[in-house]
């Protein structure tokens, strides 16, 4: 593979110190990005610290001033599909990160609204969930959030339009209620429902 | 014809009041508005418990681990380099 740093001209030792800065301010924020792709902790930090030292050995590729944020989180989604890849395919609904994310919030400690929240989102298809959080949580615009997952503003929009329906969906039904006995209908109608929405397109 | 120009265009007093009534507040016992006033605030409730758990985690203290790897990566490339 051919290195796109070496045609460009040399950076200097003040250019890596700003973009050091700049990246490291954003950890926090690549943190809680990376949780709600991978819902555990370790796993999320682990894909944390990759996409830093990915954002940080492509820096030569980055126009300073420009929106620094959104080109780590797009690294950070990135590496996480790219790993994720290996084993099934992006736009199946992601079960398994579902349960992770179900187990690592079984804290008794932890507030029910955000522990209902949680299991709200782990219900959702994973195209949708990132575009509400992105939108919803991160702050992002929908151009930006765009940019990140590689795909029309448009699509962004309705993705996050579906996740808010079906996120109050769910919430309301207390179809999350880990001890409900609806608890399966819910999510296999929910579930059904983000299937056939997914597929019209 | 005539007669379709004469409701059109000149209303008689008895019609004007019928479709007065017609204009009347909506009669549906679920009053939409109210209930998308509330749906309105069902999601504003949602994306604020969303933000509340993103920034959780923004607002937890980094692990040492990012920075000591950051550092330990910058001397290997300017050895490297």
């Amino acid at each position: 593979m051919s290195d796109p740093a070496a045609a460009r001209p040399p950076r200097s030792a003040a250019d890596d110190e700003a973009f050091k800065q700049e990246l490291v301010q954003l950890i926090p924020h690549l943190r809680a990005f990376a949780r709600t792709l991978c819902g555990d902790p370790a796993a999320a930090d682990d894909l944390a610290q990759d996409a830093m030292m990915k954002a940080w050995d492509a820096r030569a590729s980055f126009q300073m001033g420009t929106n620094m944020k959104a080109w780590t989180f797009m690294i950070l989604r990135n590496q996480f599909y790219s790993e994720k890849r290996r084993s099934w395919r992006q736009s199946q609904l992601d079960q398994e990160a579902a349960e992770r994310t179900l187990v690592a919030v079984d804290d008794p400690e932890a507030p029910v609204a955000l522990d209902e929240l949680r299991q709200g989102l782990a219900m959702l298809p994973a195209e949708q969930r990132e575009a509400l959080i992105l939108v919803g949580a991160g702050g992002f615009a929908y151009e930006e959030a765009a940019e990140i997952c590689n795909c029309a503003v448009g699509t962004v929009k309705s993705r996050v339009s579906r996740a808010r329906r079906a996120l109050h969906a769910i919430l309301e039904d207390g179809s999350y209620d880990r001890d409900g006995a609806s608890a399966g209908d819910a999510m296999r109608a929910i579930l059904a429902d983000a299937e056939r929405l997914s597929t019209v397109r | 014809m005539g007669d379709e120009n004469a409701k059109r265009g000149r209303p008689s007093r008895k019609r004007h009041a019928d479709s007065m009534i017609e204009k009347m507040p909506s009669p549906d016992p679920r009053k939409p508005s109210a209930a998308l006033d509330e749906a309105r605030l069902r999601q504003q409730a949602i994306g604020v418990r969303l933000r509340q758990m993103f920034d959780d985690v923004v607002n937890e203290d980094v692990p040492d681990e990012f920075l000591e790897i950051l550092r330990r990566h910058d001397i290997k490339t300017v050895e490297n380099g």
